[in-house]
C-alpha cells in the first residue's frame, strides 16, 4: 500500500497542493458544501457524499498543474463567446496555464460544480468569497458549471460530452508532443448516453492513451437509483470491451484510487471506476432515497435535524442559517 | 456549354490542406463519399477516421481545436447536425471553436430521401449564435471553400457540391460579400447553391420576353450584408423572387423577408423552395421539378411576382445539365 503522499510520477513542484491531507480536503469540501446546503435550504450534497475523495485526490495530489492564471476571488459574469466580447473567459484559469507539461480537467458533470468550488477553495485555487457568488444573478460561479465558472473549460452541462472533448484534446495535444494528461471526472449516469461509448472506441482505436478518467459511480441519477432507471450492468466490463483499461475501487479508499492509476493503460485510455455511498459521512441522507439529485429541505423541522445530524458527523457545529 | 468539373473539392481540400499540420481531416466513413480518400492515402497523419459516431466526433472537434487545431469535419451535411446537434452547440458554437463543417449533398442533391437531405440545415444554423454559414454555386466556389472557411475566427458551416460541378464563376468566394449577376431593373432574383444555375438557365429566356431581372448569388449567408441586398431591392421594379435548395421557412427566403421587414421594404416576396414538405429520393433534375426548385419553376414565380404570363416551357429554357447518376464521378449516388 503506498504511503499517504506516495510519490506519482506526475507529482511535480505545483506549489498549491498539498498544502493539508487529502483525507483533509474531502472533510473541507463536505463541510462546505453542508455549509452551503444549510444556509440555502438545500443543494447537491450527495455528490460531496460520493465525490469528495475523487476530487480532493485529484486536485491534492494527482493533477499536475500550475498556478491559477485568475483571481481568487471570481469576477462576475464577462459575457458568452462573441466576436465582439473580448473580456469572454474560461475557467479553465483556475487550474492554472495551459502548458505542454501541464495535465486538463474537465468536470463532465457539471452540476457537481458547487462540489468542484468547494475543492478548489481547500486546495487554495480559489478564495472562500467564491462560493457566496454560486448561483447568484450575474455570477460567474454558476450552479451547473458553465465554461466561464472556476475549474471549468467547456461546457458539459449535458452529459457525455466531456470524455469526448477530452479525447480530442489528448489527441491534439499527442501531435503537439505535450507530457500533460487529459482528465475527466465524470459519474456513472454518463453511461446511459450512447456518446460515451463512442469516445471510448475513438481513444481505442487511435491508441489515444493520454486520458484518464475518474468516473464517480454512485448509482444515482436526476430520477433515482440507477438500477431502477436504466439498469447499466457491468460498467467494468463495457469499457474494458469497447477498448479501455478500467479499474473499479471503492472510491472512498484514497489508497485504493492511488493504486488505480497506476493501471498500465498502454495505448488505451484509463477509466477509474470509484464506486461510492452517496450519503458517505452524512448518513442521514439515506432518509431521501432514491431522490438524492438535489437535497431540498421539505420543512423547517427537516433542515433543523440534518443540520445537527450531520455537523455532528463532520464534526463541525450546526450552521446558523436563520440570518 | 458549361464546363463541368470532377471532384473539385478532392484537388481543393488537397492542396489546401496538405503540409499545414494545423489542419486536420475528419471523416466519419463516408471518406471517399466526401472526396477525402485520396488525400486520406497521401496525407494520413492529418486524416483522422472518426467513424459512424457523428456525436464523439463533434465534441473530439472542439477538443482538437482546444488544442490550437483546425479541424475540418467531412460528412454528409444531414448527419452533421440532426443526431448531433447539442454537440454541434456545446462543443463548437458555443464556444466559437474554430470547426469547419463540411456538409456534403446539400437539399436534394441526393436521392437518399429525408435521411440524406439536409433541407433544413440553413435554417438551423441560421439561428445558433456565432456560426458562419457558406453556401457553394459551382466549382470555383467549391475550389475556394477551403481558404474561405479557414479565414473565420469561429465554427464554419458549409453547404458542399461535389461529383460532377458547373463552373460558373471565375472568382473566389469572397466571404460576406455576394456576387451581382445580372442588373436588370423589373424583378430581383436571389439564389444560392444550385439554385443559381436554374436561373441562369432561365435568363435568357426571360430576356427574349422582355423581363429585365437582377440576379444575386449567395455564398455567405452569415454574416449576410443587409444594406447591399436592400440597395438591389431598391434598383428593380416589382419586388424579389428567391430560389432555394432548402425549405423556405428559414433559408435565403425568409433571410430576405427579414431583411425586408426589418427595413419597411413595401415590395412583392416570392419564396421558392422546398414548401413545408420533406422530400423523397429521386434524380436531382426529378426532384427539383417535382418541387419546384428548377429554372421553369422560377418563371412561374417571376409571373406570380408580375402578374404576368410569359408562355415559357422547357424548350425554351437553357439545357439543363443531366448528370450521369452512375458515372465514375458519382454525381448523385451516396
Amino acid at each position: 500500500m503506498p504511503g499517504p503522499y506516495p510519490k506519482s510520477p506526475f507529482r511535480r513542484k505545483t506549489v498549491v497542493s498539498n498544502r493539508k491531507p487529502t483525507e483533509d480536503v474531502a472533510l473541507g469540501i463536505r463541510r462546505r458544501v453542508f455549509e452551503h446546503a444549510m444556509r440555502n435550504n438545500g443543494g447537491y450534497l450527495s455528490q460531496a457524499c460520493s465525490a469528495a475523495e475523487q476530487l480532493a485526490w485529484l486536485y491534492n495530489e494527482e493533477l499536475n498543474l500550475g498556478e491559477p492564471t485568475l483571481p481568487m476571488i471570481p469576477k462576475p459574469f464577462a459575457g458568452v463567446p462573441s466576436a465582439s466580447n473580448p473580456e469572454y473567459h474560461t475557467g479553465a484559469g483556475y487550474n492554472g496555464p495551459f502548458e505542454p507539461q501541464f495535465d486538463r480537467l474537465f468536470i463532465a458533470p457539471a452540476h457537481y460544480a458547487l462540489v468542484a468550488y468547494a475543492t478548489l477553495i481547500e486546495v487554495g485555487r480559489m478564495a472562500p468569497e467564491g462560493l457566496e457568488m454560486f448561483n447568484k444573478d450575474g455570477s460567474s460561479v454558476e450552479m451547473i458549471g458553465a465554461e466561464h465558472s472556476p475549474g471549468m473549460e467547456v461546457h458539459n452541462g449535458t452529459l457525455g460530452i466531456g470524455l469526448s472533448t477530452a479525447a480530442g484534446l489528448a489527441y491534439g495535444r499527442r501531435l503537439r508532443g505535450d507530457t500533460g494528461r487529459t482528465w475527466v471526472f465524470m459519474s456513472d449516469g454518463e453511461v446511459q448516453e450512447g456518446q460515451t461509448w463512442e469516445a471510448v472506441q475513438a481513444c481505442a482505436h487511435h491508441g489515444i492513451d493520454s486520458v484518464y478518467a475518474i468516473m464517480d459511480v454512485n448509482n444515482q441519477q436526476c430520477d433515482g437509483a440507477m438500477s431502477s432507471v436504466m439498469e447499466v450492468g457491468d460498467i467494468r466490463r463495457k469499457f474494458i470491451e469497447f477498448g479501455a483499461a478500467c479499474v473499479d475501487v471503492d472510491g472512498h479508499d484514497l489508497g485504493a484510487i492511488r493504486d488505480a492509476v497506476r493501471e498500465p493503460h498502454a495505448g488505451k485510455p484509463l477509466i477509474i471506476l470509484a464506486h461510492t455511498n452517496p450519503f458517505h459521512t452524512m448518513p442521514v441522507l439515506e432518509e431521501r432515497f432514491p431522490r438524492l439529485h438535489y437535497v431540498r429541505f421539505k420543512s423547517e423541522d427537516e433542515r433543523a435535524r440534518f443540520n445537527h445530524s450531520i455537523a455532528a458527523d463532520l464534526g463541525v457545529e450546526p450552521i446558523d442559517y436563520s440570518h | 456549354m458549361i464546363e463541368m468539373v470532377s471532384r473539385p473539392y478532392a484537388k481543393a481540400f488537397e492542396s489546401f490542406a496538405a503540409g499545414n499540420p494545423d489542419i486536420l481531416c475528419l471523416s466519419a466513413d463516408l471518406t471517399s463519399s466526401c472526396e477525402i480518400d485520396g488525400f486520406r492515402d497521401r496525407h494520413p497523419d492529418q486524416f483522422l477516421s472518426l467513424g459512424m459516431a457523428e456525436q464523439n466526433m463533434m465534441s473530439f472537434a472542439g477538443g482538437l481545436a482546444l488544442a490550437g487545431f483546425r479541424p475540418f469535419i467531412h460528412t454528409f451535411g444531414v448527419f452533421m447536425y440532426r443526431r448531433p446537434y447539442d454537440q454541434l452547440m456545446a462543443s463548437i458554437a458555443y464556444p466559437r471553436r474554430k470547426v469547419r463543417m463540411m456538409g456534403f449533398l446539400p437539399g436534394v442533391t441526393t436521392p437518399g430521401g429525408m435521411t440524406h437531405q439536409a433541407i433544413e440545415d440553413v435554417s438551423v444554423m441560421r439561428s445558433i449564435p456565432n456560426m458562419t454559414i457558406l453556401e457553394t454555386g459551382d466549382a470555383t466556389e467549391v475550389e475556394s471553400i477551403c481558404e474561405a472557411a479557414d479565414s473565420i475566427d469561429g465554427p464554419v458551416w458549409c453547404r458542399v457540391l461535389r461529383g460532377s460541378v458547373p463552373r460558373l464563376f471565375d472568382t473566389p468566394i469572397k466571404v460576406g460579400e455576394m456576387r451581382e449577376l445580372a442588373s436588370g431593373e423589373d424583378v430581383l432574383i436571389v439564389t444560392s447553391g444550385i439554385s443559381t444555375e436554374e436561373a441562369m438557365r432561365a435568363r435568357a429566356a426571360l430576356a427574349r420576353v422582355g423581363v429585365s431581372f437582377r440576379h444575386l448569388h449567395l455564398h455567405t449567408i452569415k454574416p449576410f450584408d443587409a444594406q447591399a441586398l436592400l440597395d438591389h431591392i431598391g434598383s428593380v421594379r416589382h419586388g424579389v423572387v428567391t430560389l432555394e435548395n432548402h425549405v423556405t421557412e428559414g433559408g435565403i427566403g425568409s433571410l430576405v423577408a427579414e431583411t425586408m421587414a426589418d427595413a419597411g421594404v413595401g415590395k412583392r416576396l416570392v419564396r421558392l423552395g422546398l414548401k413545408d414538405t420533406y422530400a423523397h429520393g429521386g434524380s436531382r433534375g426529378y426532384l427539383m421539378r417535382h418541387y419546384g426548385l428548377d429554372a421553369l419553376a422560377l418563371v412561374g414565380g417571376i409571373e406570380k411576382l408580375m402578374g404576368a404570363k410569359f408562355d415559357i416551357t422547357e424548350d425554351d429554357l437553357a439545357a439543363a445539365r443531366v448528370d450521369e447518376v452512375h458515372s465514375l464521378v458519382k454525381a448523385e449516388a451516396l
